[in-house]
């Protein structure tokens, strides 16, 4: 397997944003033990803007840095703008992921996009927000 | 900062007396055995002193040993070369599912090419039952593969028990003996085997260098042609000095077998309940007592092994995860999965496997180390949440 970049360890070392938010305005869960991972993302809205967000995530090195930076990108976004941030982004953030790790960053962009799903929900908005039914896994291979 | 290797299973270093005995034929005694002037007679010479060590630790002739490059060229060597061989007594081949993927693979080449394959289940503790291997012989079975220990549970099969009923029924029995040589003895005119692989590496010998035993009179197709080589049976330039080191391992090995056993079963144990009591949650894989000496593998439920593993290294320990996570195939161990293991907890594996360079200081070392990060990991496990919260319910 490829190494790890750098960022990818330090942000896997010292994650940021581990912990639950307590009343949070959005809740995600996404993954599957099986599969070897899951993550929960809570997020606080004020004003249409994410002014908190945190994680718990089970799963490797790749899986706590992706939510690690998922969390740290989302601050101080507005809904529309974490809306658009991409499993890419993330791992572009980190200085890319090894190939056979980059699911864990779709993981990461799905965490997002099932806390704003239940954001808008809670709300009582008709949610825009698409997740597959597999996230994070279409990219398993044999 | 203190450095402990806990992953002998993967590679054990070269021991230094090996080294010593190697050196020279990189150097003055670089000849090619299958010269016949003096500096090929030379190298001739060394490799047959290398067979004969090895056929000795095995209590075979050295006449029945081939050398081959690995472990897996030796277990492809047996499974494709006997099979291939003998395929006029039958199509029909019997294996467990927890063997080695240099096993199961080339079986399912075999299989592809029109041969059919039983794959026997074991119990929860990755045990074979000879009575399931007396069942699913047939008059078409050319081949029973069971191997002698698992590698990544330690698990030690009846190969003797098993060897009585192939012997019976007629049928050709190759185990794969890699991960226990150099631990446990192993003695071939007692397992009842026809062929035995086995490889340096794994017991403080060097890489590239591994042997297959085949039984005086067994027939057995070569797999790589164009060379006069190990009597016709596989072509290409002995591997010398790996050879050699082959050898001295398997010498040093004969003499130390009871000492590693003694020694690596106290260190090991020492291990388990050191993590045992500080660690909840734990499973013990692998069977409580038939099993390798250095062999300890555990599942900690709610935490992923691949973190555990960085963060072990970290600490400057070595150790090996069997989650799906760092194997390519994303896919839990075969083995877990065979053993029933399930697949969640499964995920949560360290395999740690000692050698005779490790002290009770090491040990104790990881006993204090992998405790805090288990606990850490699991702070930040939203499985464990959730288990905190439904205990709290009940």
């Amino acid at each position: 397997m490829e190494q790890y970049s750098s960022k990818v360890m330090d942000h896997f070392a010292h994650p940021h944003n581990v912990g639950e938010i307590e009343n949070a305005d959005g809740v995600g869960t996404v993954g599957n033990p099986v599969c070897g991972d899951v993550m929960r993302l809570y997020i606080k809205v004020e004003n249409d803007i994410i002014t908190e967000a945190k994680f718990k995530t089970f799963g490797c090195g790749a899986a706590i840095a992706t939510s690690s930076m998922v969390t740290d990108l989302v601050k101080g976004k507005s809904i529309k703008e974490a809306l658009q941030i991409s499993n890419a982004a993330v791992a572009e953030a980190l200085g890319g992921l090894p190939k056979v790790k980059m699911h864990c960053s779709v993981l990461a962009e799905e965490a997002l996009k099932s806390a704003l799903d239940d954001y808008y929900k809670k709300k009582g908005i008709p949610s825009p927000v698409r997740i597959s039914a597999d996230a994070g896994h279409e990219h398993e291979m044999e | 900062m203190k450095k402990v290797y806990l992953d002998h299973a993967a590679t054990t270093p070269v021991h230094p007396k090996v080294l010593e005995a190697m050196l020279p034929y990189f150097s003055n005694k670089f000849g090619n055995p299958s010269n016949l002037h003096d500096v090929g007679r030379e190298a001739k010479d060394a490799v047959e002193e290398a067979r004969a060590k090895t056929a000795a630790l095995i209590n075979v002739k050295p006449e029945e040993i081939y050398f081959t490059s690995s472990g897996a060229e030796s277990n492809n060597f047996a499974v494709k070369g006997l099979v291939q061989a003998n395929s006029q007594k039958g199509k029909h081949i019997i294996v467990s599912q927890l063997e080695h993927f240099s096993v199961l693979h080339p079986v399912k080449t075999l299989e592809k090419s029109g041969f059919s394959v039983t794959y026997l289940e074991t119990d929860k503790a990755g045990l074979v039952d000879p009575a399931d291997v007396a069942k699913a012989i047939t008059k078409d079975t050319v081949l029973v593969s069971i191997m002698h220990a698992n590698n990544e549970i330690g698990t030690i099969e009846p190969i003797e028990e098993i060897g009585k009923i192939t012997k019976a029924k007629g049928v050709l029995f190759h185990t794969d003996a890699v991960a226990s040589v150099g631990w446990v003895p192993v003695d071939v005119k007692a397992l009842g085997v026809d062929a035995l692989s086995l490889s340096g590496h794994q017991f403080y010998g060097p890489k590239g260098a591994a042997a297959l035993y085949v039984r005086k009179g067994v027939r057995i197709k070569p797999q790589i042609e164009g060379g006069i080589q190990e009597d016709g049976r596989r072509a290409g330039t002995e591997n010398v000095p790996a050879i050699v080191g082959l050898g001295k391992a398997a010498e040093l090995a004969a003499a130390e077998v009871p000492h590693r056993m003694s020694y690596l079963t106290s260190l090991r144990d020492r291990l388990q309940q050191g993590l045992a009591e500080k660690i909840d949650h734990l499973v013990v894989n692998g069977h409580p007592t038939r099993r390798l000496p250095h062999n300890l593998n555990v599942s900690m439920w709610y935490v992923e092994g691949e973190s555990m593993l960085l963060f072990l290294n970290m600490d400057g320990v070595s150790v090996s995860s069997g989650s799906a996570c760092t194997s390519r195939s994303l896919k839990v161990s075969h083995v877990l999965t065979c053993i029933g293991t399930d697949a969640a907890v499964a995920n949560g594996t360290l395999l740690m496997s000692l050698g005779m360079g490790n002290t009770a200081e090491d040990i104790d070392y990881v006993i204090e180390k992998l405790p805090p990060i288990v606990q850490r990991l699991r702070d930040m496990s939203p499985l464990y949440e959730d288990m905190i919260k439904q205990e709290k319910v009940r």
